[in-house]
């Protein structure tokens, strides 16, 4: 099968280990795996500004860099997702993106997958390739538009039976042990511009995960989204804290 | 405090951040509200088909609102209950004004109502010479205060017991440096009766409105409702159309939900049902307008108008509990009213929509199933197009837009600043980093993982390659 | 403002028929008697009108200031709610005993209208509230409840659940806001 790989733009340009531990996870499970050369990013900074009239021209390029691949796979939630609900061609920009029809664009939203997702529904994943052994305590940040928009896994709110897909994975790495949270689905904070537009509730929600996890002892925060531990990592830094961040690909694959 | 209500969303944010141990406090507060929330839905087997059943009989009430409240008025006004219509605000408070003068009434006593706090009926009431008390615990704290309520629920959410304390020593003479909850509420429960044994008119809000009987239900849990309009020659009873329900049977449906989303409670002490005046009373309802049709007119907004004011998307938001209510300048703060707001005022507004991450959280504790964050993703849209973003930011935005349009470009500019940060508008707009106030910069790595997988992998022969575009702009 | 409304509101959707969530609960009475204790009231389960009579007695002790709609109990009351016209001058009273038309085991909720009630103040007004119910009505939920009732039936009604209660400050829960400061609730038993 032909994965195209679709890296987030933070991702390729200050995370690239993520990316190429992402390559290297899928082709060790078998993917054929490509990287389009000319992506450049989902679109998802405008969208969320408000700004997602000015997107036809992004929305163009990823779909000239990803029509024709079986799946695309991306280790970032929040992307996937804006792709899965935004993505449209030019001159759809006026209607719904869910009601073109027949289009590239809508093959495209259907065959794009966030990692964690791909290698348990697509790939059903039941082992590791690598052995290594991880033995970190580690905490699993629940990155909203993953869990809530994905649905990557169980939500706090909602009444219904509990399930993950990211811990269904982390507990295939051994001696990895997974610590509790007080709130285990809170935002973190980053939300896009709304890290530097309101900056300070911005940085006092980053302050609270963190502390969550250091009061339970995590050595490693992980999560599926860059964005959110580059957010966590931020602070992390400011606080001199010994405590690491690690994109879960980077775990999948020691 | 109120001095934030004249700020926009985010510098007000920034002052209310500036006490930490109070926003924790705060926070702390609101999250536990929201755990109790949690324990009391895990309590009902099929909470979420009791959230799918509310969710399409409010859809249906939307789509049949006129008939209803047709049906209401008609039943109504066969119970001896008095049916005005008041468009806006103005003629709300006009018609409370005129109901009081037609009985020679100038002092009045008022329940819980989010609706007169939309339309400014204390302060309206006050010019005209007419005293109101508001009899709900929370809300005669704030109304001593002088402030708005912070929460639609929990009026005085945003005050420790230290100030109530301060309050009601200096207002109803309790002992100095007194915070003892059961203490003050023992004082106010003291002064409030004998409000409620000499007031001839008391004013409620109404959660239900229901067409079939013409009725309509009031829940408190302090009894003060009661208490106001069982002793009252007169009860008002204000109320926005939307709050309109077909049929008592779907009352089930509501009161299951709507104290369990409020407080966790499994219901509220009190859930009144008025359908007739007493002998000798005057029963008046007035349904109020003040831009709800509009906002039924609106596609994608107008499910905001299922609400049922239980305030879960309040205690639930991450950005509310960090920010309060006040820095929402707003009768109806929080997620709920980021969505309502924008719809009365557009520029006053405009700010509301971005005050959120858009995580979703929101939208699932919503006992109707609004679609909280994804409204907010769409006010973002309309206010961008309808010009009230500031210049800077548009045109950054544009720049932007080009920039990701185009490979050449982006890589240009990844490479000359190793940063896309760079491009987010509201830098262009600072000469400081607000990313660096609290946090550390990402380490710029040598290279772009593009880079590295053109040194490093094997690129297929040009099948998968995709040439440039031409650049038209 | 209607026309607005009209020209407005979206195209007609369909009102759902099945809206009756039904619950097992294994006894009715210990539910509802957890919940009720749960959100500040008493239950005592009772054989007979005797039964409540003594426990009126102890747990009350001697008081004045008190009435009941409840023929079985006037003997106890020294205020005879006939004589009373104003609602207003109730206000001394010290605790009022009704009877209730039934319970509800998810909320301990208790129904009450003007069939039991001589004036709709009452149940507010007074300092402390009893009501008896017989067991035979307890019913699961709200949806059973509405099943039951004709809530237009008197002008007025209500479900109480437990004494009057505020956490407005600091969330720090206080019974006794405006209405009852303590609600005792006799259920008369089956059999």
């Amino acid at each position: 099968m032909k994965v195209g790989l679709f890296i987030p733009c933070y991702v390729d340009q200050f995370y690239p280990q993520v990316a190429v531990a992402t390559l290297r996870l899928l082709e060790s499970l078998g993917c054929t795996v490509v990287f389009p050369l000319n992506q450049t990013c989902c679109g998802q900074p405008m969208a969320n500004s408000g700004y997602e009239h000015l997107s036809g021209g992004c929305n163009d390029n990823f779909i000239r860099n990803f029509a024709g691949f079986d799946y695309i796979v991306s280790p970032s939630g929040s992307c996937t997702l804006h792709i899965k609900q935004h993505l449209h061609e030019a001159d759809n920009t006026e209607q719904n993106s869910a009601q073109s029809v027949d289009s590239q664009a809508r093959q495209i939203r259907e065959r794009v997958y966030e990692l964690t997702e791909f290698l348990t529904d697509v790939l059903k994943v039941e082992s590791l390739p690598t052995r290594l052994r991880y033995p970190m305590r580690v905490g699993l940040h629940q990155s909203c538009h993953g869990q809530r928009g994905l649905h990557l896994s169980g939500m706090s709110e909602q009444m219904l039976p509990g399930f993950s897909k990211p811990v269904q994975l982390l507990n295939m790495v051994e001696g990895l042990e997974l610590v509790p949270l007080d709130r285990p689905d809170e935002c973190c904070g980053f939300g896009g511009t709304f890290c530097v537009v309101e900056e300070a509730v911005s940085a006092k929600m980053g302050k609270d995960r963190v502390a969550d996890h250091e009061r339970h002892g995590a050595e490693v925060i992980t999560g599926v989204d860059v964005s959110c531990l580059m957010h966590l990592e931020g602070i992390l830094k400011r606080a001199g804290s010994p405590v690491q961040v690690k994109h879960i690909a980077e775990i999948l694959n020691g | 405090m109120t001095a934030l209500t004249k700020l926009p969303h985010a510098k007000a944010a920034t002052v209310f951040n500036r006490d930490e141990p109070r926003v924790d406090w705060h926070d702390e507060t609101l999250w536990f509200v929201r755990t109790k929330r949690d324990r009391a839905a895990a309590t009902v087997p099929q909470w979420e088909d009791l959230r799918e059943a509310a969710s399409q009989i409010k859809n249906h009430v939307l789509s049949n609102m006129h008939d209803l409240l047709v049906q209401f008025e008609q039943n109504a006004i066969a119970n001896g209950i008095t049916v005005h219509w008041a468009a806006d605000a103005a003629e709300h408070n006009a018609t409370v004004h005129r109901i009081l003068q037609d009985n020679s009434i100038r002092q009045m006593v008022k329940s819980k109502s989010m609706l007169t706090e939309e339309c400014h009926l204390n302060d309206y009431l006050a010019e005209q010479g007419i005293e109101v008390i508001d009899s709900d615990l929370g809300e005669r704290i704030v109304q001593f205060r002088g402030e708005p309520p912070s929460h639609i629920v929990l009026p005085a959410i945003h005050l420790t017991r230290a100030d109530v304390g301060e309050t009601f020593h200096k207002h109803l003479g309790t002992d100095a440096g007194a915070t003892d909850p059961q203490y003050l509420t023992e004082a106010a429960r003291q002064h409030l009766r004998d409000t409620f044994l000499t007031r001839k008119a008391a004013l409620t809000g109404v959660n239900f409105a229901i067409a079939e009987t013409g009725g309509f239900v009031v829940c408190t849990n302090e009894g003060n409702a009661d208490m106001g309009v069982h002793l009252a020659d007169v009860h008002i009873a204000s109320m926005g159309f939307e709050k309109i329900i077909p049929r008592p049977e779907h009352l089930g449906v509501f009161l299951r939900l709507l104290a369990r989303s409020a407080t966790g409670q499994p219901i509220t002490t009190f859930s009144s049902h008025f359908h007739r005046p007493r002998n000798g009373q005057q029963m008046h309802v007035i349904i109020v307008d003040n831009g709800r049709s509009r906002q039924l007119g609106r596609p994608d907004f107008r499910n905001s108008l299922k609400c049922i004011r239980c305030a879960a998307c309040l205690n639930t938001c991450p950005v509310y509990r960090r920010s309060g209510g006040f820095s929402y300048h707003s009768a109806i703060s929080g997620p709920i009213g980021s969505i309502l707001a924008p719809n009365l005022d557009m520029k006053q507004n405009a700010d509301l929509p971005f005050a959120s991450t858009l995580c979703g959280s929101c939208t699932n504790v919503c006992p109707v199933k609004i679609d909280i964050h994804e409204q907010l993703y769409k006010w973002r849209q309309v206010l961008m197009q309808e010009g009230y973003g500031p210049p800077a930011k548009t045109a950054a935005m544009q720049a932007m837009a080009s920039v990701l349009a185009s490979p050449k470009l982006y890589r240009l500019a990844g490479r000359a600043g190793r940063g896309v940060l760079r491009f987010a508008p509201v830098l262009a707009d600072n000469r400081l980093n607000p990313w660096a106030i609290h946090r550390e910069m990402p380490a710029p790595p040598t290279q772009s993982f593009r880079d590295w997988y053109v040194d490093n992998e094997q690129l297929p022969i040009n099948s998968e390659e995709k040439t440039e575009p031409q650049q038209s702009h | 403002m209607l026309a607005s409304i009209r020209a407005n509101q979206p195209d007609l959707m369909p009102l759902p028929n099945t809206f009756q969530f039904g619950v097992n609960y294994p006894d009715l009475l210990t539910t509802f008697a957890e919940i009720l204790t749960g959100i500040g009231g008493q239950v005592i389960e009772v054989a007979d009108y005797e039964a409540i009579a003594d426990h009126v007695r102890a747990y009350y002790g001697v008081t004045d200031n008190w009435a009941t709609t409840l023929p079985e109990l006037a003997h106890l009351a020294d205020v005879d709610l006939t004589t009373i016209t104003d609602p207003h001058d109730l206000a001394r009273l010290n605790l009022a005993i009704i009877g209730g038309e039934l319970g509800v085991a998810e909320n301990g909720a208790i129904w009450v209208d003007e069939r039991h009630l001589p004036h709709r103040a009452l149940p507010m007004i007074t300092q402390y509230l009893a009501i008896v119910i017989r067991q035979s009505t307890l019913v699961a939920t709200m949806h059973d409840a509405y099943d039951r009732l004709t809530v237009n039936a008197t002008g007025f009604g209500t479900f109480v659940a437990g004494p009057s209660k505020t956490a407005d400050i600091e969330q720090s829960l206080v019974i006794g806001a405006h209405g009852a400061r303590g609600l005792t609730v006799y259920v008369l038993t089956d059999s």
